[in-house]
């Protein structure tokens, strides 16, 4: 630093350097929630195609179903575990402040899509389902997004124009949605939050 | 003149100046660095607060993975140079501490990135 002559231009620069990354991290942290897993997203993307594929060959509405909704336990897992270890990782508060209003956020949508999932299946609508869920997933990540990096809402935003294509798309084609939303769109943004937003 | 703020217990506090200072070039005397946000929890509460209107004790505490007595006592320095403002309330029987940045502590801060600037500037030239 400049306080010491003895040190070489390139010390003083990376030190300048590193002082500056610190004080951008920290902003970031405390601005924006980002614990959210990038890496997370792209193991749960490569399950949900293989969900996608699976539930595909499925006989019946309930099977079908049934598979979407063990990847959805096993989903939940996924991101859990990843957002606990980014959070510990980086030392990003979970339950305090920006995060403690995100989970909320994210929540309600989220509430609704169990909801009407419960409803529509009892009905026997199945077909319904890919729209709504992509489209309710896409309203929590923007709702959650609000608070959080530009990424996030930007997948928000993705999910939601896909789950208006899969509301008016021809039936048949709701697991390639859902492979598209939950394996292609999750994992393409898990890889760009995970190079920019350190996970 | 000499900074009314500065302390025999606190040498490093300096007022904020609304005068324009020169960006800091190379072969910048060492006290045109503002020591006080140098240290690096202050540096972290003043970036921290810089991006949000205020942020209560423990999120500070968590957020720059100190201790509550460390947090307090480079808090403590901030709030004394002007830089930092502290409200005390109580949320039901609990104390609660909200900190804010001031006017002053927002330039300060830019003023240090500035300096941090030329110095990476005044590098490549060396």
């Amino acid at each position: 630093m400049p306080e010491d002559p003895a040190r070489s231009p390139q010390q003083v620069r990376s030190h300048v350097v590193e002082n500056l990354r610190f004080i951008r991290e920290t902003m970031e942290a405390a601005g924006a929630f980002t614990a959210m897993s990038g890496r997370a997203q792209v193991v749960i993307g490569a399950t949900a195609l293989g969900a996608a594929l699976l539930a595909s060959r499925q006989p019946d509405g309930v099977r079908w179903l049934a598979v979407w909704l063990a990847e959805a336990v096993v989903a939940v897992a996924i991101a859990t575990a990843g957002i606990l270890e980014k959070s510990r990782r980086r030392r990003l508060p979970l339950l305090s402040g920006v995060s403690r209003r995100f989970w909320p956020s994210l929540a309600a949508p989220l509430f609704v899509g169990a909801a009407l999932t419960v409803a529509l299946a009892t009905r026997g609508q199945f077909d319904v389902l890919p729209g709504v869920w992509l489209l309710l997933f896409g309203a929590a990540i923007v709702a959650g997004g609000a608070l959080s990096v530009p990424l996030v809402r930007a997948m928000g935003w993705s999910f939601l124009a896909l789950g208006l294509g899969a509301l008016f798309a021809p039936p048949a084609w709701g697991d390639a949605f859902l492979a598209g939303g939950f394996g292609g769109l999750l994992a393409v943004f898990g890889v760009a939050i995970a190079r920019r937003h350190g996970g | 003149m000499a900074n009314p703020r500065a302390t025999a217990r606190n040498p490093t506090v300096r007022p904020d100046s609304r005068r324009a200072r020169p960006a800091p070039e190379r072969g910048v005397p060492a006290e045109s660095l503002d020591r006080l946000i140098h240290e690096r929890i202050r540096l972290g509460i003043v970036s921290a607060l810089a991006a949000n209107d205020s942020l209560v004790f423990n999120d500070l505490k968590h957020l720059l993975a100190t201790t509550a007595g460390n947090l307090s006592v480079h808090a403590r320095k901030l709030e004394e140079a002007g830089y930092v403002a502290c409200d005390k309330t109580f949320e039901g029987r609990l104390p609660k501490t909200t900190f804010r940045l001031t006017p002053a502590g927002r330039r300060a801060l830019a003023r240090y990135l500035d300096h941090m600037e030329a110095l990476i500037r005044a590098a490549r030239r060396g």
